[in-house]
């Protein structure tokens, strides 16, 4: 009966440990916290390439399975970091695959594009209302019809 | 009038925006292997176990490298595509990914034959994930040198393989 168990649960470390897939939320053994923390973190910055609009955190796509299984592997067995796991997962599937873009020269419109319109708003606002303001401030008359104009106002006042 | 213009022009840039953004097939990902040589494998022949097939046989003439699984429904559409590909000439690689070997082998028999020279044998996917592989069918041309210059995502259909890639083909198989 013990050999039997024993037996099992070979068999069953066995099969755990060449499972070549990781189903979304499946509990894993990690060597620290840190690793964990990058496996988790790496979980959210990658899209699964299949379900485009989803990361690979929560995808049960087959190839979210295997790629969380990549994940899990570089991480525990090659000790890889964040820069090493971004590369691979983009050399492969290219950009796209990261969640926050990088800020590189295909991308500077992306990043800038808002602030750029922003600013471009703020000039033209700034134009409109110095232009408004001139009008406003412009006066075609002459120093008689203005004196005229202010008696006529301080009378106004006067009666009131 | 100048200042009517404006508007007018605002309107125009973002219909022409739309035009091109709309038009764009979102599930299309650009690959990041184009111009880049081909991934590095070495695997099981599908049909004898005994021989490996890598990424070596991909040098020394146009090929064309195509990813299919029998699980996978599109891939039958685009076959008898492939198979008429062959006829032409064309030299095909396969990978047959994710799949059962009996399964890929009833799947050739059922649809009319193996337009293949070669296919390897990706049980585990692992291949599949050094292409960037995430829709099958997903077909590659490589040049002579081993470098991939085209990919097609999705199955086959006469305007792709008429417009893009036979003139691919017969250019990349004047060079040297």
């Amino acid at each position: 009966m013990r050999i039997f168990l024993s037996l099992f649960m070979m068999f069953g470390l066995i099969l755990s440990s060449t499972a070549h897939a990781i189903k979304a939320g499946e509990p894993l053994e990690f060597k620290d916290a840190d690793q964990e923390e990058l496996y988790n973190k790496m979980l959210y910055e990658l899209r699964c390439t299949v379900c485009q609009n989803e990361s690979i955190a929560g995808s049960r796509a087959e190839l979210a399975n295997d790629l969380r299984a990549n994940l899990y592997r570089m991480i525990t067995e090659e000790g890889a970091d964040q820069g090493q796991i971004k590369k691979f997962m983009v050399d492969r599937y290219g950009e796209f695959v990261l969640y926050r873009p990088t800020f590189s020269p295909a991308n500077y419109l992306l990043w800038a594009g808002p602030f750029a319109l922003l600013v471009l708003g703020v000039i033209i606002l700034l134009i409109n209302v110095r232009s408004r303001n001139k009008i406003n401030n412009k006066s075609n008359l002459t120093a008689e019809e203005a004196d005229l104009l202010a008696g006529y106002l301080d009378s106004k006042k006067e009666k009131e | 009038m100048n200042r009517h213009m404006i508007p007018l022009g605002v309107f125009a840039a973002l219909l022409l925006l739309f035009w091109v953004g709309l038009g764009l097939n979102p599930n299309i990902i650009p690959s990041p292997l184009i111009g880049k040589e081909a991934p590095k494998f070495e695997l099981p022949e599908l049909h004898n176990q005994q021989e490996t097939v890598s990424n070596e046989m991909l040098k020394g003439q146009v090929t064309v490298f195509n990813v299919f699984a029998s699980w996978c429904i599109s891939c039958r559409a685009e076959h008898h595509h492939l198979l008429d590909l062959q006829r032409k000439g064309v030299y095909l690689i396969g990978l047959n990914y994710k799949d059962e070997r009996r399964h890929a082998l009833g799947y050739l028999s059922q649809l009319g034959g193996d337009p293949y020279a070669k296919i390897a044998f990706d049980y585990k996917g692992d291949i599949g994930i050094e292409w960037g592989v995430y829709g099958t069918p997903e077909t590659f041309v490589i040049d002579k040198k081993g470098i991939v210059r085209h990919k097609h995502t999705g199955p086959l259909y006469r305007e792709v393989i008429e417009n893009e890639l036979l003139p691919l083909i017969r250019k990349l198989e004047q060079e040297v």
